[in-house]
């Protein structure tokens, strides 16, 4: 709600096109890749470090100014705001991606299996007779474009390992929360550690569990829609994870240098909003993907 | 401490081009929306003249089909992506922060990046009609598997597509914490101008489609080049999911394009009408109840792609249940107007041809929702009329009113009035001449996106065509009003309307840099709308 | 609709005398939908004019309410502008109105749509595969298959700048080289699918358009109740090929259907038994030339230069120039190749030995080759060498024989 306080309205800045041509470069990169033109890599790496270069000197900007005390409450509302409705955006971002998993189990594999009679009479039957709906599906409907696998990951390995550690660091986010707010950087600090550390396991264990995939089971992207949406999500997330521990080691270094105050972390809580959002992604991948 | 509280000079601009490349100031960047979504209308609108030209009789003159296909796909994603929403954005920059009392946007510099990636990703996007195998062609719905033959166009479409949603989400956040955070003491929700309302609701459906699109592209990406199968039968995906994806995102985004033009037009008839706006808080209800239902009617695109029976009659239900709230707002609009005391300066004249002709788009809209005659209908120019008058004569009109009524306060000169309305009745006759006969063309059996046509379609194409140049030609004098209001005229007086409500009509004309640096204190006479 | 086509007629003569179009004299007026010649197509028919006459009364009263305000109610007549803001009555009443007339459209819609989806105890099964650019029909009670693609004189007309004037063909773009036919008064079903992007099938005259989706088949049902030729075309973007594949439905007697299923069965039997036809040039280029037209000129155009970025040249290509690539000429329309379709299946022996002579002694291309149906023969039963070395494309290829064997 509104105040009566002076708002911050900062001067111009160059944060803001450099982080413009930085995205334009990377997607310029990508596409040359993609394109197999000479020199996409070092574009696409141009564009990337510009990116880098830009989320320090934007940020770097912002904590200053915050450290020399120019935000009020309602600019920190502002920002709460921000990354409030920015997480949403990405939860509907995932949100697409559970689809095409509930659209493939529910709908196009029974349909391709002979069910839906009436709607798709003859799909079965004149076009992929052989083929038996399952899930999870690991004969296509045609064999020959696809790689076969030979086993899932089971939910209850490293995934329901890894299920644990991000509760865990979760709780230890909370913890760190709490130690902020008492005051106490020593243990803020530690659980902040700690919450990164898990962060840090976690990406491992999941990266063996690509290799093993990869390397084992045959499982690839290219395994049908099984492959397609197990490594999608889980590369995703797995992706968001990556870059909240980033975010946390960052807000580690910042509490090491004593940036927060009892009063005044929104960085903070941002972050930790962050680290459980992907908890929850975490969760449902942990059901939907490996589970049920 | 309020010295560091506020880094800017007063009565200070920044120059050069500093003043447009970094800009934070929310006049500035609503300024370079409107001027980009007016170059954008341009160059959407010349790749429209190709394909009225191509039209205009049967047989092959003056282009490929291939090359056809990829005029009515990018014409399209400019039209909406280029033109409509960034025109919308810029409205609210400038219109919003005035409206509710607030020094800026929420995230100025946010804001900033907003802007500037719009011109980038269209430079990734018109690149392509430049590439071997030229631009993307498969209609700027983008349907697989047709768009995974595109060339080397395709990464950059998919990558343009992204980086337009970054641009719009990170607008609709910075909007959503504008009017939630921003306004001045006494401006409740409830109090809000419409066109406010109208935004916050648009913002709220940007943020949870266009994630959802950028999900979508990016498995087109991953099925051309990682091998994934998600639009592929043989590995047990299905193209039709994409159309899913798509509409899921894309009713929204018809929405997204024309909530706002609701706002602008419950603004300006107003204003004309002397009167308030009839039933404010109903419209506030119907908006928001427009904005949930949109989410529900995905699948009325897809009634033809064999969806189960259960699904067409939902779909059909939800569909035509659009047309109450609505109608709520359209009759709202009706009973502003009933015993006002009535003035037909330029923009009431386009809201009310707004209200007229996207009544009529509605109403085909209404005729498309009904499932078994959409069977007939679906994929025919029938479609592409209903379209055009929600889009054309529907948003566009109503920019075009939102243009007329706030340039006095832009630039602190009035617009020749003359020449407005010389402009509207020739934009009124021209679009119909459009559009009208492509309901004809579509019930007798002409499907969209064909470079060449029967010759029973010829003479409606023809008529199409040349009301299609005449409305083209029309919007050259749009710029030359622009142009010359800009450069000088009658001064314009704060309230430039006699009847116009709202705070934005207290601050001098023009709005000077930096306005409500300390929170106006409002009075009733403010509040009123 | 007697009034309608007077209102036609002197609309067509205003418009006329605007435009001074000669071409308006031969053009077939159609300004509302088509009654067609099923019993669905007339209950949409009628559907469609329900809709229309709702919506258009609620136009004229909204509209006329509005400008009866529009003249009364302006300053310059020296109105007041009243106070009031809301009113729930009125607000209530003119929620429940609207809502009611939905209901009451949608209850017919319902019935109707439930019609529509009853397939059931149909007597021909027809099976519809849409693929670039032309349809495929599998009779699948007859054991019988036909390629349906645009007419000859139309892709020649519709050539960019052919010269020939599309005004002069009442059918332009509407003709195709095999309609399909069926039987009247029978329940026939129609299966969509496609082969490799998705298209759609519709003639207007049976009531519905149905996307043919790859993968995937779609269930439709049709009676037809009047003998004619109905026109129709594929409805969903599918390439740039998408304004030239048009659906013929030729509806005859039962009588006459079967008797038109046992023709073609004949001429099947004789299509398939071409391999030892030995041609002179003069003949292969006659015959190769009408094939070109007929299958290869969407793509490559009447030139042989194709399009660029998009379809290669054919003129000047080493494929169709030299010697050593003659088998890889031959499979390349036998297997096809990226973008390109294979046409093993819907091509004879000869007719394949026809095209690839006329495209090896056309446009510069002066080869002398001739190829004769033997060798086209020995092509097939050879390994393919457009994707031989390279393993997925050529599983790929494999695949892409074993959907259209399958298909069959
Ligand atoms: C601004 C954009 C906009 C808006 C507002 C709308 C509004 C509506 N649209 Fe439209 N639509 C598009 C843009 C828009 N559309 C586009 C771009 C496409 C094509 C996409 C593509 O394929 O490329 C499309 C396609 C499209 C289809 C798919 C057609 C097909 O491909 O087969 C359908 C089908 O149901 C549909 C329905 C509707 C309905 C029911 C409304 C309703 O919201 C309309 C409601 C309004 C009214 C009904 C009028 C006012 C009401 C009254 C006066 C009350 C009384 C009225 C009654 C009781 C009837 N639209
Ligand atoms: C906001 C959206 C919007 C707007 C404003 C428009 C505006 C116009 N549209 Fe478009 N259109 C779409 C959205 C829009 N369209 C969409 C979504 C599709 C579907 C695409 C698909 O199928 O994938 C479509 C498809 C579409 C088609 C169908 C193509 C096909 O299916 O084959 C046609 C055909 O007539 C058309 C025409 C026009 C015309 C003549 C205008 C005019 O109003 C444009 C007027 C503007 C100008 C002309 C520019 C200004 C003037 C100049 C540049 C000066 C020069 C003038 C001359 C040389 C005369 N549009
Ligand atoms: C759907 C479009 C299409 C149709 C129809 C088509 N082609 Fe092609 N053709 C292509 C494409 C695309 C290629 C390029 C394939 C590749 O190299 O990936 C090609 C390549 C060729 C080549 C090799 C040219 C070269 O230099 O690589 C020949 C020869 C050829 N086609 C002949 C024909 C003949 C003969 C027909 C008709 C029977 C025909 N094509 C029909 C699209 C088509
Ligand atoms: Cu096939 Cu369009
Ligand atoms: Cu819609």
């Amino acid at each position: 709600m509104a105040s009566q306080e002076i708002y911050y309205v900062p001067d111009g800045s160059k944060w803001p096109i450099v982080g413009t041509l930085s995205l334009f470069i990377t997607f310029m990169g990508g596409a040359m890749m993609f394109n197999n033109a000479p020199g996409g890599l070092y574009v696409l790496i141009l564009g990337l470090a510009t990116l880098v270069y830009m989320f320090a000197g934007w940020f770097a900007d912002v904590i200053s100014e915050s450290l020399a005390g120019k935000y009020s409450k309602q600019v920190d509302v502002s920002f709460r705001m921000g990354m409030g409705w920015f997480i949403l955006s990405e939860v509907m971002f995932f949100a697409a991606f559970f689809g095409a998993l509930y659209y493939a189990r529910a709908f196009s594999i029974p349909w391709l299996g002979g069910e839906g009679q009436g709607l798709h009479n003859g799909t079965h039957e004149f076009l992929w007779p052989a083929f038996q709906a399952m899930w999870p599906m690991n004969v296509m409907p045609d064999p020959s474009n696809y790689t076969q696998y030979k086993d899932t990951i089971p939910a209850f390995g490293i995934p329901a390992v890894n299920t644990a550690l991000l509760l865990t660091s979760g709780v230890t986010c909370t913890f760190a929360h709490w130690a902020l707010k008492k005051e106490q950087r020593k243990a803020l600090c530690l659980w902040l550690a700690a919450t990164v550390l898990l962060g840090i396991i976690f990406v491992g264990f999941q990266a063996q569990e690509y290799v093993h995939a990869y390397n084992d089971l045959d499982l690839t992207l290219n395994s049908g829609i099984y492959g397609s949406t197990f490594f999608m999500l889980t590369g995703f997330h797995g992706f968001h994870v990556t870059m909240g521990a980033l975010m946390l080691a960052v807000i580690l270094f910042r509490s090491l240098k004593g940036h927060f105050s009892k009063k005044d972390h929104f960085a903070f809580e941002a972050v930790a909003w962050y680290w459980h959002f992907v908890d929850v992604v975490w969760l449902g991948l942990f059901i939907f993907v490996y589970w049920v | 401490m309020s010295t560091l509280a506020h880094d800017d000079h007063h009565d200070h601009k920044p120059t050069g081009l500093k003043r447009w490349f970094f800009s934070t100031n929310h006049k500035d960047i609503g300024t370079l929306y409107l001027i980009f979504a007016l170059v954008m209308f341009f160059v959407g609108g010349s790749m429209a003249m190709i394909i009225r030209a191509e039209l205009f009789q049967p047989g092959l003159q003056f282009v490929d089909p291939q090359f056809y296909n990829s005029m009515v796909t990018v014409h399209a994603l400019i039209m909406i992506f280029g033109a409509v929403m960034p025109a919308g954005v810029g409205l609210a920059n400038w219109m919003i922060p005035l409206m509710v009392g607030a020094p800026d946007m929420a995230l100025p510099r946010m804001n900033n990046m907003s802007f500037w990636i719009l011109p980038f990703a269209f430079a990734l996007l018109i690149s392509t009609l430049f590439m071997e195998g030229g631009g993307p062609a498969g209609g700027w719905t983008m349907y697989p598997p047709l768009v995974l033959q595109t060339g080397n166009a395709f990464p950059f479409l998919i990558f343009a597509i992204h980086f337009l949603g970054v641009s719009s989400i990170m607008g609709a956040i910075n909007i959503i914490a504008t009017v939630f955070n921003m306004r001045a003491p006494g401006m409740t929700l409830m109090k809000m101008p419409l066109f406010v309302w109208t935004w916050v609701i648009t913002s709220f459906l940007l943020i949870a489609s266009l994630p959802v699109l950028a999900g979508g592209v990016t498995m087109l990406l991953t099925d051309k080049y990682f091998g994934t199968s998600f639009f592929d039968a043989a590995g047990g995906g299905d193209p039709v999911l994409f159309q899913h994806i798509f509409w899921f995102f894309g009713h929204p985004e018809v929405y997204i394009l024309a909530l706002p033009a609701f706002g602008i037009v419950s603004q300006v008839i107003p204003a004309f009408a002397r009167k308030p706006l009839f039933g404010y808080a109903s419209m506030v209800y119907a908006t928001a109840s427009i904005a949930i239902l949109s989410f529900f009617v995905w699948a009325h695109h897809m009634f033809t792609v064999g969806l189960p029976i259960k699904g067409e009659l939902f779909f059909m239900y939800a569909t035509m249940l659009i047309a109450v709230p609505t109608g709520v707002k359209v009759f709202n609009w009706i009973a502003t107007m009933w015993k006002g005391a009535m003035t037909f300066e330029t923009p009431m004249l386009f809201s009310i041809a707004f209200v007229i002709l996207f009544t009529i788009g509605g109403f085909s809209g209404l005729m498309l929702g009904i499932t078994p005659v959409d069977f007939q209908y679906h994929d025919t120019y029938f479609v592409v009329a209903h379209f055009h008058y929600v889009l054309l004569t529907g948003a566009i009109f109503a920019l075009m009113s939102a243009v007329y009524y706030w340039l006095p306060k832009w630039t602190g000169y009035m617009y020749d009035e003359r020449l407005g309305k010389i402009h509207f009745w020739l934009s009124l006759i021209s679009s119909n001449v459009l559009f009208f006969p492509q309901h004809f063309l579509g019930l007798a059996g002409m499907p969209r996106r064909i470079p060449d046509y029967n010759i029973q379609f010829a003479d409606f194409n023809a008529i199409s065509s040349i009301g299609g140049f005449a409305y083209g030609i029309t919007q050259l004098l749009f710029v030359y009003i622009v142009i010359k209001c800009a450069l000088g005229g009658k001064k314009a007086k704060p309230r430039v309307w006699e009847g116009a409500k709202g705070l934005e009509w207290t601050v001098p004309s023009p709005a000077p840099f930096h306005t409500f640096e300390t929170p106006p204190k409002l009075t009733k006479e403010m509040l009123e709308h | 609709m007697k009034g309608n086509s007077k209102l036609k007629s002197s609309f067509h003569k205003i418009i006329l005398a605007l435009l001074l179009t000669p071409f308006s004299a031969i053009a077939e007026w159609g300004l509302n939908m088509t009654q067609g010649v099923t019993p669905i197509s007339q209950e949409i028919y009628n559907m469609h004019m329900v809709t229309l006459w709702v919506v258009t009364v609620i136009g004229i009263v909204v509209f006329s309410i509005m400008f009866w305000s529009i003249f009364h109610h302006r300053k310059s007549k020296g109105a007041k502008a009243a106070k009031f803001s809301h009113s729930t009555t009125v607000e209530i009443i003119w929620t429940i109105i609207p809502l009611a007339i939905i209901i009451a459209l949608a209850i017919p819609a319902t019935k109707l749509l439930i019609k529509m989806d009853d397939t059931s105890e149909a007597k021909i099964t027809v099976k519809a595969t849409g693929i670039q650019w032309k349809w495929k029909y599998d009779y699948l009670d007859e054991d019988l298959t036909i390629y349906s693609s645009l007419d000859e004189k139309s892709a020649e007309v519709s050539q960019r700048n052919s010269g020939i004037d599309p005004m002069q063909s009442v059918n332009y773009l509407r003709d195709v080289d095999e309609p399909i036919v069926l039987p009247i008064n029978t329940k026939i079903r129609i299966l969509t699918t496609a082969a490799d992007v998705i298209h759609a099938w519709w003639v207007p005259d049976l009531g519905w358009k149905r996307d043919a989706i790859p993968g995937f088949i779609n269930d439709n049902w049709a009676i037809i109740e009047k003998a004619g030729v109905y026109r129709g075309q594929c409805a969903e973007i599918c390439g740039s090929g998408h304004g030239y594949m048009p659906i013929v439905v030729k509806a005859v007697t039962m009588d006459e259907y079967t008797a038109w299923v046992s023709e073609k069965k004949i001429e099947q039997e004789a299509k398939n038994n071409t391999k030892d036809m030995v041609l002179t040039m003069e003949e292969h280029m006659t015959k190769g030339e009408s094939v070109y037209k007929a299958q290869c000129i969407a793509c490559h155009q009447a030139n042989g230069e194709g399009v660029k970025g998009v379809f290669p040249s054919i003129a000047g290509s080493s494929v169709a120039i030299e010697a050593d690539n003659r088998l890889r000429h031959i499979q390349q329309i036998i297997y096809g190749k990226g973008l390109m379709p294979a046409f093993g299946e819907q091509l004879s022996d000869v007719d394949i030995a026809s095209v690839v002579t006329f495209t090896r002694n056309s446009w510069g291309n002066n080869t002398g080759d001739i190829v004769q149906a033997k060798e086209v023969s020995e092509a097939r039963s050879k390994p393919n060498v457009i994707t031989a070395g390279d393993s997925k494309k050529e599983k790929i290829a494999k695949s892409k024989i074993d959907e259209l064997a399958r298909a069959r």
